[in-house]
């Protein structure tokens, strides 16, 4: 099995391997397998190169390591990285460089992380297969006929075939756990304010979070704990302290946790899951958990309440690309065309999105529509509220079903609600994660979702690693 | 089945400052109608006295000292904008005070 | 049909912070172009705001003062609008939930004060600027993201006059507490108006026109006026007024509709996803209520209740620092001499100051010696004409009063003794002209009074001098 984030660490540090073999090794996987997967968007090898030497020579000159030295990791286009093209899968941004890191990219810098290159994701993060990016579709590492999950695809593709150690997504409906779930490897949605939002490319504000994507739930951890914790430069970044999740990452011993089982999560669950799902209760169970029944009536109004509220937030988020001050610009023989014609460069989703949420904000439409849809997000809010008293955390499944054939899911509809197990735990600004638990008939990966308290990431990844230690999953790298 | 107009479809494109090609805004009217059809579950949920949620968590808004940090060279301000002139970014004449 | 006029203003004022409303980078006025600028303030992607703590301080010192209902928590909203100087294309403003409701502005106007009552002031952040050339405009952000309170009154204002009265209030009041700078030529205060006019004593409002970029108190006053005739001609003429939006144009002094397809605008107001409620404590708003100072109308009030002329008493009140100064003089000076003070201050002091290009604040002088000054001037040791010569050489040297009267010998003589002595001399010395008085022509008076003050150098006490001459004069 390929060496994951931990390992390389530890690596660096006793001097097994040194950060600049991990980094050239890494671009060899990358040269061979992603001119097939399409997982990165750009790579820079020369300052991946320049990075890796000075951790390199720190090591040499017995100077301390960051907890990351010398990993490489991948970042999701939407995440702005200093010097390092950036496009957030748009061709609205083409060619910009931005001049400032976001902050989980300088807490992995400074930790010793290597950035090798940005990866592909749907347009602004809207869309559930990568297939939105305007640049290239990404596929699954397990089945080239079939997407990766999206938006942040070339994330867990990257992760899964080894193209890095781990990666940094967003998740704004499902977006790190759904193509975890897809691609065979571990993905955590943090609670809400758990990691600073500055630097990530906003879709839908209120719901957007940046968490990690690895091959195992104590690379995932690691990520996590070095990007958590407050940045005054985001608002609402939360001041809470970062707990240790490497030990929690480490037990899995989870006796006494009551895990509930939302029954609308389970009603119309593709017989394809339905063991693997098992297996991940039954590991529970084996490592000391109680299941019990828990309901979560509300769940579906998620993805009506979703469609309103994403959309709306992102007509004002993506109102900036105008092309004044940066990214393309239309010819335009008057100011209005300037913007018209220059935002007609958004892709088609992007476009349907902005007309959706430009449409629920209008005057005279904005109580039955963005204010509803943020009512019924405090009824899905109370929802999980109720559940705690009976349960520490819930398991489902993180999708309905594998992953699915390109241009399978045709309308817009069909292609929203392959979100629908994932959507709500944004709505509530929970933490969630989604870890391999089996794969189906096909070989196809399957995904266990766990959601926990507000910032309670130590008991899902307590259960995640319960999970990952006794379903025995392999993963292709 | 809702079914937004052409017009409105064209009224919101301005609003958001997009130009949809022809077939584009056929389609989207199509879409968006089905779309906001199944908005419809939201009009059915009583939601009287549920206050709405606007935030994630429910702090309040921190405060920033006002120290004042270094601004953006003025170069890499400019660097990724289309036109330029005199460190100034050009656009097509504005008229007057329009907001 | 006689008609008359309803205003409503919204004002806006930049608050005086170092930094900007949403992010660190500096706020200063006359950088070179987009020197100012940081990632929130180019709308970069994923750039995010955080509010500043001293605008909010300075925002809330503002409510207070003019007794606003503060809100424990209130809200930013996104106002969506594409212009090139708003980078995101929306501004961070707030909606249905801001700082203030309510409260009230005491205007001072002529000898009185009267109140004009304020619907609400609310946070937000400037536009940048931008420049017409031709076929292009240009734009420059340095001022984007400055942190205004927009203050906005009831349609309460009667007349261009007392329009511009509540804007020379409100730039006092905001000089008053530290709040804005307010230079208007630098754009630290703006105003939009709403002016509609209806049949004297109606009840219901007229059709409304939105007057923008009116940046100073004469051209508040102009643009008004101008509008009310617009709308009188318009009515009288059997037409209508259209609800639109008029941009005033200082040099042609006139005002031109904006109307164009652009304009048919929907803000699409909602709660700023990125910033959370803005939640004040009851202590904080007590704390802020305490540390209020005297306000400029309540001391105008003071002043004329104490024997000022209402010129004398909108003067001092003008600057915080005059009015502080006359307080600590006028303090130190006998009670019944306030007014002399005044005198003192608003003539000789001021005039020195304004030829010196200073402040009061910078004043060589201190209050104390103005008022030790003036007592020196009510007691009769000095006359008027000394009185200036040592204010001249105070205000040169920085010297206390008592101490120049005693280096220069300054002392008025009013010893009627020694002056007795003073005059027997100058007789002595011209006894024609005494011949010629006593012969009848008494017009010489003068010569005497000019001799002996030629012979004092000038420290003759006038009054005493006159008497004390006639008695030798007239006495045959």
């Amino acid at each position: 099995m390929a060496r994951g984030v931990l390992d390389i660490a530890r690596g660096v540090a006793a001097g097994e391997t040194t950060a600049t073999a991990e980094v050239d090794a890494c671009y060899a996987r990358i040269a061979a397998r992603d001119g097939e997967l399409g997982a990165y968007l750009a790579v820079d090898a020369d300052a991946a190169r320049a990075a890796a030497a000075a951790v390199d020579r720190a090591r040499a000159a017995g100077q301390p390591l960051g907890p990351l030295a010398g990993v490489p990791i991948s970042i999701k286009d939407n995440i702005v990285t200093r010097g390092l093209a950036t496009t957030a899968g748009s061709k609205m941004l083409a060619g910009w460089i931005p001049p400032y890191d976001a902050h989980a990219v300088a807490r992995l810098r400074a930790a010793g992380a290597i950035v090798v290159g940005k990866t592909n994701c749907d347009e602004f993060g809207m869309g559930s297969s990568t297939e939105t990016s305007a640049f290239h579709p990404t596929r699954n590492p397990w089945d080239a006929t079939r997407v990766p999950g999206g938006s942040s695809g070339g994330s867990a593709a990257a992760v899964a075939a080894d193209l890095c150690a781990g990666s940094l997504g967003t998740d704004t409906g499902g977006s790190i756990r759904q193509p975890a779930a897809l691609c065979g490897v571990v993905g955590i949605k943090p609670t809400y304010g758990r990691v600073s939002r500055y630097g990530a490319i906003a879709y839908a504000s209120s719901l957007d979070q940046i968490g990690p994507l690895a091959r195992s739930v104590a690379d995932a951890a690691a990520l996590l704990e070095v990007i958590a914790g407050r940045d005054p430069r985001d608002a609402t970044s939360l001041a809470a302290d970062v707990p240790d999740l490497a030990d929690a990452a480490r037990a899995t011993d989870v006796r006494g946790l009551r895990v509930g089982l939302p029954r609308e999560y389970f009603a119309e669950l593709d017989p394809h899951c339905r063991g693997a799902l098992d297996a991940a209760i039954a590991a529970l169970r084996d490592a000391g958990a109680t299941a019990v029944d828990v309901s979560l009536p509300h769940t579906h109004l998620a993805i009506p309440a979703y469609y309103v509220i994403a959309p709306a937030e992102a007509s004002s988020n993506l109102a900036r690309y105008d092309g004044v001050r940066y990214g393309v610009r239309a010819d335009a023989r008057d100011l209005l065309e300037l913007y018209t014609r220059t935002r007609a460069g958004f892709g088609t989703e992007v476009k349907r999105r902005i007309m959706l949420g430009t449409y629920a904000l209008r005057s005279g439409y904005y109580d039955a529509f963005y204010k509803k849809a943020q009512q019924v997000r405090t009824l899905i809010a109370r929802d999980f509220e109720a559940a705690w008293a009976s349960c520490d955390l819930l398991l489902a499944p993180t999708t309905p079903g594998p992953a699915w054939r390109f241009g399978e899911r045709a309308t817009p509809l069909d292609m929203y609600r392959a979100d629908i197990y994932t959507l709500s735990c944004n709505l509530a600004g929970l933490p969630g994660a989604s870890v391999p638990c089996g794969l189906t008939s096909q070989r196809l990966p399957i995904g266990a979702q766990l959601i926990g308290q507000p910032l309670d990431e130590p008991t899902v990844i307590r259960a995640a690693a319960a999970v990952e230690a006794r379903v025995g999953f392999r993963g292709l790298a | 089945m809702t079914t937004l107009s052409r017009e409105e479809v064209e009224a919101i494109a301005l609003l958001a400052r997009l130009h949809l090609e022809r077939d584009e805004a056929e389609r989207m009217q199509a879409e968006l109608g089905a779309i906001v059809d199944y908005f419809g579950a939201l009009a059915g949920v009583a939601c009287d006295g549920v206050e709405p949620m606007t935030h994630a968590v429910p702090a309040a808004v921190p405060l920033r000292a006002d120290e004042p940090e270094p601004s953006l060279a003025v170069a890499d301000v400019l660097r990724g904008a289309p036109a330029v002139r005199d460190d100034l970014f050009v656009v097509p004449a504005i008229i007057p005070g329009g907001d | 049909m006689t008609w008359e006029a309803v205003i409503g203003l919204e004002v806006h004022v930049q608050l005086a912070t170092r930094t900007k409303a949403f992010s660190p980078s500096a706020v200063a006025f006359g950088a070179p172009p987009n020197s100012l600028v940081d990632p929130t303030v180019l709308g970069l992607p994923g750039a995010l705001p955080s509010y500043n703590a001293r605008a909010l301080e300075l925002a809330l010192r503002l409510g207070v003062a003019v007794g606003s209902r503060i809100r424990r928590t209130s809200r930013f909203a996104r106002k969506h609008y594409f212009y090139p100087d708003q980078p995101k294309n929306y501004q961070i403003s707030q909606y249905d939930e801001p700082l203030c409701d309510g409260g009230a502005v005491d205007v001072i106007a002529g000898g009185g004060v009267h109140r004009v009552t304020l619907t609400r002031i609310h946070l937000e952040e400037d536009a940048g600027k931008s420049m017409h050339v031709g076929a292009v405009s240009h734009v420059d952000l340095d001022r984007a993201g400055v942190p205004l309170v927009e203050v906005v009154t009831e349609p309460c204002i009667a007349s261009a006059d007392d329009a511009a009265e509540f804007m020379r209030s409100l730039h006092r009041l905001v000089r008053w507490l530290d709040v804005s700078e307010a230079d208007m030529e630098k754009g630290q205060m703006r105003c939009d108006a709403n002016v509609s006019i209806r049949p004297r004593g109606a009840r219901e409002l007229g059709t409304r026109t939105e007057l923008k970029n009116i940046n100073s108190f004469r051209f508040v006053q102009h643009a008004i006026e101008h509008e009310i005739l617009r709308q009188t001609r318009i009515v009288d003429g059997g037409g209508r007024v259209a609800r639109e939006t008029r941009l005033w144009d200082a040099q042609l002094g006139q005002s031109a509709s904006l109307r164009s397809k652009e304009e048919a605008n929907d803000y699409r107001y909602f709660p700023d996803p990125d910033l959370p409620l803005l939640v004040l404590t009851d202590a904080a708003v007590d704390a802020a209520t305490r540390a209020l100072p005297e306000l400029p109308h309540a001391r105008f009030v003071r002043y004329l209740a104490a024997g000022a002329t209402a010129d004398e008493a909108r003067t001092l009140v003008g600057d915080r620092a005059l009015a502080d100064y006359y307080d600590a003089a006028a303090a130190a000076a006998p009670a019944r001499a306030a007014k002399l003070c005044a005198n003192w201050l608003l003539s000789e002091l001021l005039g020195a100051l304004h030829a010196d290009g200073c402040d009061i604040a910078d004043s060589p002088l201190p209050p104390a010696s103005l008022a030790a000054l003036v007592a020196l001037v009510d007691d009769g040791t000095l006359s008027g004409k000394l009185a200036k010569e040592m204010f001249a050489d105070a205000y040169r040297t920085g010297d206390a009063p008592g101490a120049i009267v005693e280096k220069r010998g300054l002392r008025q003589i009013s010893d009627p003794g020694e002056l007795g002595a003073v005059i027997d001399r100058v007789l002595a010395a011209n006894r024609t002209q005494v011949d010629t008085y006593r012969a009848g022509k008494t017009q010489l008076f003068g010569f005497f009074v000019g001799a002996v003050m030629k012979e004092t150098t000038g420290r003759a006490n006038p009054a005493l001098a006159s008497e004390l001459l006639r008695a030798r004069l007239d006495a045959k």
